[in-house]
């Protein structure tokens, strides 16, 4: 398959031996319809990566960053180099398997900002249902045509998006129901 | 409800539905795939009983909740609710070192926990693209495949158990336990051992197991046997199995089944044969394919694959036993820690070691998606590392949240006692499940 074909095709990118395929945010849906189509039958999984914060730590070293290194924290003392910036906050990849001999495995990969929607694709693998609702649920990216986008995993009236950087750990108050 | 689905709300109408999927024949629900909707004659009706069966109900395998709808003992509509075991391993594993994350994996899937260890382990290695020792590759294979047997045995005594063969619970926890006093030889722990690191094992394979695991690869085509005469003609099994919780080849796949119960829908599919990770492409081995698609099937499945893990174990301590004496873990010093005798002599490995438990190693930055099959199937692992020594992002692909979103198609019009046969059937594990 060539993905340049692939509608909404932005860039192809090949690393540890996997491909890399990046869509316009407007267009996944389309694209993975495309893709199944094309023999990706099986869709493995559906991640979503918040960028928040990537590369804030700075270079180690005599080049700090703004609030320096904090020798007293292990592990806080920066990059030996900063990382690639990335387009947006989010990531959002699917993992596709076509069951084929040999098999092959392509991540289609879009970004997109907070708020961004993207198109839903449980119509295209209904599989993606569930896998939808946990990325909204602890990301808080919101499918657009989704069946029944509601919490997955974490309780119905929770609030905020556990897994965002900006989430925070730890301190939580533990909230008993009978107690008003 | 949340602010954020309250703006979608809107939205969720206007979306062309493109079910049925482009296929005939399907059986997946079709206004949302997961939940079995009460038939449009039935709504309303003073005969539909709605019901909350689990989250804590003994043949749920922890704490799965169903809400069914039934019209006699019928299930007209179901809606599995998940996330009563939702620990946030994903988000716990960022805050930890590398080397630290190893121990979360296991705790994820707990009963095929050796798998769950091995897909993060692999994953960590080919982002540092580290070569592992021989001997290491060939005793994970054997670690993960006793793991199977173990996880198999698991299914086969509690889904019997559900369905009232007691004694099956007995004969599989036998062999079960042989299993785990194996791995307590090896690694120290029964479950949860946290012996592959990355780059290796943690530990040199002790003396004396190539000795008992071979005493049991002997006896395990026994207990199978034993197994196959409690229950293989045994009316009352093939009764509540045989036709029961039907799933199709193509269901199969658009739900995203995986392992077992994939190949009980006659797809022919196995990761160890069709993308080899370890060493799989040497060993010799059948991948058990039933077409029938029900209960019966996914218990066969695994029956089968319990007589192929044993003979790989065997090929395997067949090669092991040739690897005497050669090491089990790599000689990279920048990520493995140095042998212990070392520390008194080798200013050098003093340092190393201090900086890899204090610090930890770091891994290149990138994304890798590994994915290995598991006892439940596809077992995937995501991780993102921006080049420090912690994950950005870890996130598993849990076989059995995909098993479970099966759980609507495969009830269609069971009866509720049937519907216990098919959840057990699915062998999912909540902790997976929920992460």
């Amino acid at each position: 398959m060539n993905y340049r074909d692939l509608p909404g095709f932005v860039s192809v990118k090949e690393a540890f031996g996997e491909t890399t395929v990046t869509i316009e945010r407007e267009q996944i849906r389309e694209a993975c319809a495309r893709a199944r189509e094309d023999g990706f039958t099986f869709l493995a999984d559906i991640v979503t990566t918040d960028y928040l914060g990537w590369g804030d730590k700075g270079v180690s070293g005599y080049i700090g960053s703004a609030a320096g290194r904090d020798l007293n924290h292990p592990s806080t003392q920066g990059y030996q180099a900063l990382p690639q910036l990335k387009p947006k906050r989010f990531s959002l990849s699917y993992h596709l398997l076509a069951m084929e001999q040999p098999a092959r495995r392509v991540r289609l990969q879009c970004w997109l900002d907070e708020g961004d929607p993207v198109q839903s694709v449980v119509g295209v693998w209904p599989t993606a249902d569930w896998h939808e609702r946990e990325q909204f649920d602890l990301m808080g990216v919101v499918f657009d045509g989704h069946p029944n986008l509601e919490r997955l995993l974490m309780p119905e009236d929770w609030e905020g998006h556990p897994l965002r950087k900006d989430y925070p750990i730890g301190g939580e108050p533990v909230r008993f129901s009978d107690a008003e | 409800m949340t602010v954020a689905s309250e703006t979608t709300a809107g939205s969720m109408r206007d979306w062309p539905i493109v079910f049925p999927p482009p296929y005939e024949g399907s059986r997946i629900p079709k206004r949302v795939p997961t939940i079995l909707d009460v038939p449009p004659a039935l709504v309303g009706s003073d005969d539909i009983l709605r019901i909350n069966f689990g989250p804590n109900h003994p043949s749920t395998h922890g704490v799965l909740r169903l809400i069914l709808d039934l019209d006699g003992e019928q299930v007209v509509g179901l809606n599995a609710v998940i996330g009563y075991l939702h620990t946030g391993f994903e988000k716990t594993m960022e805050q930890k070192t590398w080397w630290k994350c190893v121990t979360y994996p296991e705790r994820i899937d707990y009963v095929g926990y050796q798998n769950a260890e091995l897909v993060f382990v692999l994953a960590v290695e080919q982002l540092l693209s580290l070569e592992v020792p021989e001997k290491a590759t060939w005793m994970r294979m054997l670690l993960c495949e006793l793991n199977r047997i173990h996880s198999h045995l698991v299914f086969l005594a509690t889904s019997a158990l559900e369905l009232g063969a007691i004694s099956m619970f007995w004969y599989c926890f036998r062999e079960r336990e042989t299993i785990l006093d194996l791995y307590e030889m090896v690694t120290g722990a029964r479950m949860h051992t946290r012996y592959f690191q990355v780059g290796g094992l943690a530990e040199d394979i002790p003396d004396g197991f190539y000795d008992e695991c071979r005493k049991f690869v002997e006896w395990m085509p026994h207990a199978l046997d034993d197994y196959l005469a409690l229950l293989d003609r045994n009316a009352i099994w093939l009764e509540r199995t045989k036709g029961v919780g039907k799933l199709s080849a193509d269901d199969a796949i658009a739900l995203g089944q995986s392992g077992p119960n994939l190949r009980a829908s006659g797809v022919d599919w196995d990761l160890r044969r069709d993308q080899p990770y370890l060493a799989y492409e040497q060993v010799d081995f059948r991948v058990p394919v039933y077409a029938g698609g029900d209960v019966y099937d996914r218990y066969r499945v695994r029956m089968d694959e319990m007589a192929e893990s044993t003979r790989i174990v065997d090929q395997c301590l067949r090669r092991l036993e040739r690897l005497q004496g050669r090491p089990w873990i790599a000689d990279d010093r920048k990520v493995v820690l140095p042998p212990r005798e070392e520390l008194h002599t080798s200013m050098e490995s003093l340092i190393h070691h201090f900086k890899l438990v204090t610090e930890g190693f770091r891994v290149p930055e990138g994304e890798i998606y590994v994915a290995i099959e598991s006892p439940r199937g596809e077992s995937g692992c995501y991780l993102v590392s921006d080049g420090g020594p912690k994950p950005w992002r870890v996130h598993f692909r849990a076989p059995s949240f995909a098993a479970l979103e099966a759980t609507a198609t495969c009830t269609h019009h069971a009866l509720i006692a049937d519907l216990i046969a098919i959840v057990g059937s699915l062998d999912a594990v909540m902790g997976d499940t929920d992460r």
